[in-house]
């Protein structure tokens, strides 16, 4: 039975990453240290602000509500921004893979470039110039350099598949479009999902700049700060959007985990 | 082989399909020369047929034009007098099983999935396809207990090489395309995997092309070998024993190489030889009556003695001597393949 139970095991790692054998709790421990961190910062974080005494200026934005009101406007900015990412660029990074047009392949890439290399500020400040201010305008600039790491990874990433798969998978009479959903798709996913990670950490952070064109999220908390001269509100801005950087990392990395195909 | 032939678009009675390709070339863009010059063949039902040539010389383009994963210039290919340009190539594959010496089993389904994927596309029952998936598994030697939930990962050179031909299998396609599908693996899986191919065709009659480029497993596999010079231009297509006994001009010689007569050895067994009366001391070693020629010169050579004993079934029925062998190899010289 022993060979049986062995055939067991060896299943169950299948489609994990490297774990070093060095016991049953430290790779659980080392999985949660990214949270482990956050929550110890914000926790001191909290301790440091709740022995000041804070001024009517300072009462004003460091409360529960107006704290919440800028994360979910952050939150919400990022995940939709990132969403939109998802739904353009994947398609897109498709459709230049399949393109044998080289105008197309270097159209696409090349403004995808020009989003990225940008700074997101400039874009955010321009298009609030020459089309409106608020939330659509940030979510567009958001799009634009969110835009260029997904496309490429999903280039790279079904570029990656072993031709002689695809070839077998034609050769069994696999249409074109079924070549792409089982085989090339599923293959080239972990590179896809690695881009589209890169993507969400990139607009928490891009998504800070909102403030200027009056789209709200945490950047209003680190600008204010900043202007009236008020350390404490600075500093909270600050520490919340790298925590949920952090965090929102955290979670895309548990997210590619569990969607990477099984058996690679 | 339970499952139901499943001919597709080739009907037949008896499952087997006959093959014939007509001044087929491929051009491809920008070159001069063509990759496939004028390529004429005719392959009979359930035969087995060889293409083997050196690297290079279209033999694998000229195959995949069957399947038009490559898409021939010019000339027609008909399977069982049904024009194959004429058909959508999507449900032409599905009824052509197609084996490459990459294998090319998905790295991210089991190897049950990976068995069932042609079923799945011709849209069996669940139940028919989990019943054929098993069925072949232990065709191809792999306890499907054990294998049809692993992923192909986790299997040897050898094993995935058998899923291979599993996968192919599946829809119990009438043809079989096979492009060198042991040529990665090591010798000794190699000769097993040969074995138990001869012994799986001789069950399932498939009519199959099959390229490589050693002439060794051309000789042991296959019922006529076409050896192939530039452009896939045809040399000689005949059976083993008749390229072996005259090759056509000293192209296919050289292909041949040395030791021509012992390879044709090896393709005669030992009861089509004269057999003398058992020797009166028993000799120092025995052959079967069921090895092949080569194996008894071998022996006599290694005891050094006038003859050896044969045996059937435990039994010694008669002796061999060289002059045996010498006067069996010359009968059969011309006469075709023997066995």
């Amino acid at each position: 039975m022993s060979v049986v139970e062995s055939e067991t095991v060896a299943l169950q790692t299948v489609g994990r990453g490297p774990e070093k054998p060095t016991g049953r709790a430290w790779p659980r421990i080392r999985r949660f240290m990214p949270v482990i961190v956050v929550a110890a910062v914000l926790l001191a974080t909290w301790l440091w602000v709740s022995s000041l005494q804070l001024d009517s200026i300072e009462q004003r934005t460091l409360n529960a509500d107006y704290i919440v009101a800028r994360i979910r406007e952050h939150l919400v900015l990022t995940v939709v921004a990132s969403v939109l990412v998802a739904v353009l660029a994947i398609p897109f990074g498709i459709a230049v893979s399949r393109s044998r047009s080289r105008m197309f392949t270097a159209t696409v890439v090349g403004i995808a470039n020009i989003g990225q290399a940008t700074p997101a500020i400039g874009v955010v400040i321009l298009l609030a110039i020459v089309w409106q201010t608020g939330f659509t305008t940030a979510l567009v600039s958001l799009v634009a350099y969110s835009f260029l790491p997904v496309l490429r990874n999903t280039m790279a990433g079904l570029e990656q598949v072993d031709p002689n798969i695809v070839e077998s998978a034609r050769g069994m009479g696999m249409t074109p479009w079924q070549v792409l959903r089982r085989v090339e798709l599923p293959l080239a996913s972990p590179v896809i999902l690695a881009g589209l990670r890169t993507a969400l950490v990139f607009a928490v952070g891009v998504a800070t700049v909102a403030t200027f064109i009056n789209a709200g999220g945490l950047g209003d908390m680190i600008i204010n700060g900043l202007k009236l001269q008020r350390f404490p509100v600075l500093l909270v801005g600050a520490v919340l959007v790298a925590a949920i950087a952090v965090l929102i990392d955290w979670l895309a990395g548990l997210v590619e985990e569990w969607v990477r195909p099984r058996g690679m | 082989m339970t499952a139901p032939t499943n001919t597709g678009p080739f009907s037949t009675a008896n499952g087997a399909v006959g093959i014939e390709l007509e001044h087929v070339s491929k051009v491809y863009p920008g070159q001069a020369q063509p990759a496939v010059d004028s390529f004429s063949m005719t392959i009979e039902p359930g035969e087995l047929v060889m293409l083997v040539g050196p690297s290079g010389c279209g033999k694998t383009t000229t195959m995949k034009m069957i399947n038009r994963i490559i898409e021939p210039s010019s000339g027609s290919i008909r399977i069982d007098g049904n024009d194959v340009l004429s058909l959508d190539p999507n449900q032409l594959r599905r009824h052509i099983g197609y084996v490459i010496q990459q294998i090319g089993l998905f790295p991210h389904l089991t190897i049950e999935d990976n068995i069932a994927t042609v079923p799945r596309l011709l849209g069996w029952s669940k139940k028919k396809t989990a019943d054929r998936v098993e069925e072949l598994l232990t065709t191809v030697q792999l306890d499907p207990g054990t294998f049809a939930r692993r992923y192909p990962r986790q299997l040897s050179g050898g094993q995935q090489q058998r899923v291979g031909v599993a996968r192919a299998l599946a829809a119990d396609p009438p043809v079989m395309l096979m492009d060198e599908p042991f040529g990665a693996t090591d010798p000794i899986t190699r000769e097993k995997l040969q074995a138990e191919f001869l012994r799986l065709q001789a069950d399932i009659g498939k009519t199959i092309i099959f390229v490589t480029h050693d002439f060794e497993e051309a000789i042991k596999l296959g019922d006529r070998i076409a050896v192939l010079g530039e452009r896939s231009r045809i040399e000689q297509f005949d059976t083993p024993a008749n390229i072996l006994s005259a090759p056509a001009n000293d192209y296919v010689a050289s292909f041949i190489g040395q030791g021509a007569s012992l390879k044709r050895l090896a393709l005669i067994p030992v009861s089509e030889a004269r057999l003398a009366p058992v020797a009166t001391q028993p000799s120092a070693a025995q052959v079967d009556i069921e090895d092949n020629l080569r194996d008894a010169l071998d022996l006599l050579v290694l005891t050094g003695g006038p003859s050896i004993d044969v045996s059937e079934g435990g039994r010694v029925v008669g002796s061999i001597d060289h002059a045996a062998i010498s006067a069996a190899l010359r009968a059969t010289s011309g006469a075709g393949r023997v066995g």
